[in-house]
């Protein structure tokens, strides 16, 4: 007994420190060579900022969107083969639909967990593209795609667009009566492209519409080809994160040269893990709750019939209001027609929103004459021009996505479809103009108030013995005390932050 | 700075010793934290059993997505709450080095790309036009395969429709249309007699049937005859982006688009009177044949549907 007891210890300490965990290490080390570079990684620090968040959440619901989708695939059939539905679902019972429609019909009723499969994926989708937006929301504001991250910035719009397609091709699957309407506005949208057009769409759709080459072709694009690109460009935009360090906002102790937060290993890994557990509770919980793309109440598309209040999902609702409230001007002659009414709202209008997207930087870089590497972020008030900018566009995108609802607007409001498309014309041309100096006057006026973005102390209220009450204020948060950003060159473009007040109750505001 | 803003000052990882405030807890009650965690690691972990359990007795989708849902999400709130509140608090700071390399490093990598390749390109010309020409040809050949045999060219269909002297206007049942089967102020979608199934009748062929008035109907000038017995036919595909032209509103006599509302005068030859929609519903000329069915006089005299760069 006491011989295996001296060998157990001394197999123990023939294993070194670190035990079982450390030989395997060790193991691992001789081969790959990676204990050094494992130690930095496991010692990479995040930011503890609650908006670095906002990826987190598109990277979680795309890992939501692979996991449904490959349950979906084990059942969609992508064929635009006619079949007659004799399935659970009887008020379809004996009607003639493509296989398409059938097998998502039936992997949403006849399928075990189907539906909830079928539901997370669709709202998992919506989240998807909606993180996208707002954590590029969050990098535009704050000026965290400024140098040395204009590269991934680029990544970040290429995968907005790639998650907008592939949403659009995933909500085209099912070949129902609404979606179907989707696919024939999209090929009467390629149509109109000058020139090419035509050969365009009878390509992609092997033919006039609909033909039956388009559910295996989006099929083919929207499970494989498409998330493959995706896959790759979010790995290539988590190397440039890990490679180029986070941002960080300026903090005491907080410089340029460094990033302070929590590291990898335990702390943050922790963290997202339960962040991503959370998202996909949220996810489950709107699919069980919250009815998404009922395709057995809309029916099997069919080209001549129609449903009112026909509207795509939320990402393409800014192209839909693009084009109801467009004029409708068509260019005809010398032989050709340019549908001017089609092209410029639903081609041009996003190719213009998009390169400006991608431009950004750089035209910033232009404008401010900045060409420094910048790791600190900018408060969005501190940047007025590039706030306004970005409000601009946001209330545009905003008032076309109201604008894809003028028959609802028309209808709740009891108003007359004119008066609504009238006014929407107007809104969609004024807002954006009056957001750009309202947003910069706001962030003038921020940089003015004292404490402005900080946390409130609270006041300490002495009684003295003689019963006299007195108020004094307590020192800022550590975080809000003032600090010392590093003197890196401030542009002209961009104005430098104003002084501290030094009375109470005089505000300096520059102009 | 008191004691407590200086154990706030971030340190290094590597730098920091076994008993540093850094590496305590956050929580003011370490304890109390830990057995609110644990309660939700048990809500979760029951949740998630249900979810095996409703899944094997088949429950209805919404008690699968409850107890995922709930599951995940409890098992998750204290797996953060774990990180954000036992974990060593920090804060902990991380060098920031320049990623840029040196002068001499960049010049080395400069000169290896510049002169070694540009000087084998230099002396040799000839060999790098060459190739570059014979991988362009193949560049433009390799489309040709690509991208012809995705489709037949833009032809056909998208210039005519299926309707003929003397088609036969039939409903989606495949009957055909008397004079007698529609009242003043209905309207019916008809197909060319044998289409009315198949793709191509729905999508090109589809075409509006109303009934205006008892009287031959004349929408516009050079149309005296197109519309007998006041029955007038228009092609269903709105003319902005080729959505059924589905709702009439009677009153009005106006052909309604739902996808971006064009509106249409069905009195008036279908002119655009709201909407992003560019020109009139092309109309289709009808007669009433001897039997009082209801034929088309010839097809469309322009191609159907949204405008494209072909059309004339």
């Amino acid at each position: 007994m006491s011989d295996g007891a001296t060998t157990k210890r001394q197999q123990k300490a023939a294993l070194g420190p670190y035990g079982k965990v450390g030989k395997a290490l060790n193991e691992l080390d001789d081969r790959l060579g990676v204990a050094r570079g494992g130690r930095t990684f496991m010692d990479k620090i995040f930011p503890d900022h609650w908006s670095f968040m906002l990826g987190e959440i598109a990277l979680y619901s795309f890992v939501i969107l692979l996991v449904t989708g490959v349950f979906l695939t084990l059942y969609f059939v992508p064929s635009s083969a006619i079949v007659t539905y004799h399935g659970s679902y009887l008020p379809l019972d004996g009607q003639k639909v493509t296989q398409a429609f059938e097998s998502t019909v039936n992997l949403s009723f006849a399928v075990r967990g189907g539906l909830l499969m079928r539901q997370m994926h669709h709202w998992a989708c919506d989240i998807f593209v909606g993180a996208i937006v707002v954590h590029m929301a969050r990098v535009f504001f704050t000026g965290a795609f400024r140098k040395p991250r204009e590269l991934n910035w680029t990544l970040g719009v290429t995968l907005l667009i790639l998650a907008i397609a592939n949403g659009f091709l995933g909500y085209s699957l099912p070949d129902d009566l609404v979606s179907g309407t989707g696919i024939r506005i999209a090929y009467s949208i390629m149509l109109s492209i000058p020139v090419v057009g035509t050969y365009l769409a009878f390509f992609v759709f092997g033919g006039n519409f609909p033909g039956t080459a388009v559910i295996p072709r989006f099929f083919i694009l929207h499970v494989l080809i498409v998330p493959l690109i995706i896959i790759a460009l979010v790995s290539a935009h988590l190397f440039l994160l890990v490679r180029q360090k986070h941002t960080q906002f300026p903090g005491e102790g907080r410089t340029e040269k460094n990033v302070v937060g929590s590291p990898m290993f335990p702390v943050f890994m922790a963290k997202t893990t339960g962040f991503l557990f959370i998202v996909g509770g949220v996810t489950a919980l709107l699919g069980a709750f919250a009815q998404i793309n009922p395709i057995w109440q809309f029916g099997p598309y069919d080209a001549a019939r129609i449903s009112y209040a026909v509207q795509p999902d939320w990402y393409m609702g800014f192209l839909d209001g693009a084009l109801r409230i467009w004029p409708s001007w068509s260019f005809m002659a010398f032989g050709h027609t340019i549908p001017l009414e089609v092209t410029i709202p639903a081609v041009v209008l996003p190719g213009i929103l998009f390169n400006i997207a991608f431009a950004w930087p750089a035209l910033e870089r232009r404008l401010t004459k900045d060409h420094e590497i910048h790791h600190l972020l900018d408060r969005p008030s501190e940047r007025p021009r590039r706030t306004a900018a970005g409000a601009s566009v946001l209330t545009l995108l905003a008032m076309l996505f109201i604008a894809s609802s003028t028959d609802v607007i028309a209808n709740f409001f009891h108003l007359s479809l004119n008066t609504v498309l009238l006014m929407m014309r107007i809104l969609v041309i004024v807002t954006p103009i009056l957001a750009y100096p309202v947003t910069y006057l706001i962030c003038k006026e921020l940089q003015g108030v004292k404490g402005g973005g900080k946390r409130k102390t609270p006041n300490l209220v002495t009684r003295t013995e003689e019963g006299e009450y007195l108020a004094s204020a307590t020192p800022p948060y550590r975080d809000d005390r003032p600090h010392e950003i590093e003197p890196a060159p401030v542009p002209i473009f961009i104005e430098p932050e104003p002084d501290e007040p030094t009375e109470s109750g005089v505000r300096t505001v520059e102009r | 700075m008191s004691e407590h803003d200086a154990h706030r000052t971030p340190v290094s990882l590597s730098s920091v010793s076994a008993n540093d405030p850094r590496l305590q807890p956050a929580a003011k009650n370490p304890g109390t934290v830990e057995g609110v965690i644990a309660v939700t690691f048990v809500v979760g972990a029951l949740l998630v059993a249900g979810f095996g359990a409703s899944y094997w007795v088949n429950a209805k989708p919404w008690i699968l997505g409850a107890t995922l849902g709930g599951g995940l999400f409890f098992l998750g709130v204290g797996l953060v709450a774990w990180g954000k509140y036992l974990m060593p608090r920090g804060p902990f700071v991380e060098e920031r080095h320049a990623l840029a390399n040196s002068q001499s490093d960049r010049d080395a990598f400069a000169a290896a790309i510049v002169e070694r390749g540009g000087g084998v390109l230099k002396r040799r010309k000839l060999l790098g036009g060459l190739l570059g020409g014979g991988l362009g040809i193949f560049s433009v050949v390799a489309l040709f395969p690509l991208l012809r045999s995705l489709g037949p060219l833009p032809k056909g269909t998208l210039f005519h429709t299926d309707w003929r002297a003397g088609t036969y206007a039939v409903d989606q049942t495949g009957r055909r249309i008397h004079h007698g089967d529609l009242s003043v102020g209905s309207i019916v979608t008809v197909f060319p007699e044998g289409t009315e199934n198949t793709d191509r009748g729905q999508a090109v062929d589809q075409t509006v049937l109303i009934r205006i008035s008892n009287d031959n109907f004349t929408t516009q000038k050079g149309r005296e005859s197109w519309g007998p017995q006041g029955y007038i036919a228009y092609s269903k595909l709105c003319t902005h982006l080729g959505c059924p032209v589905g709702l009439y509103e009677q009153q009005l006599q106006l052909l309604v688009c739902p996808c971006h509302q064009s509106m249409f005068n069905a009195t008036n030859g279908a002119i655009p009177q709201f909407g992003p929609a560019p020109r009139p519903l092309p109309q289709l000329p009808l007669y009433i044949d001897g039997q009082g069915y209801i034929r088309a006089q010839a097809d469309y005299d322009q191609p159907v549907g949204p405008g494209f760069w072909e059309r004339a």
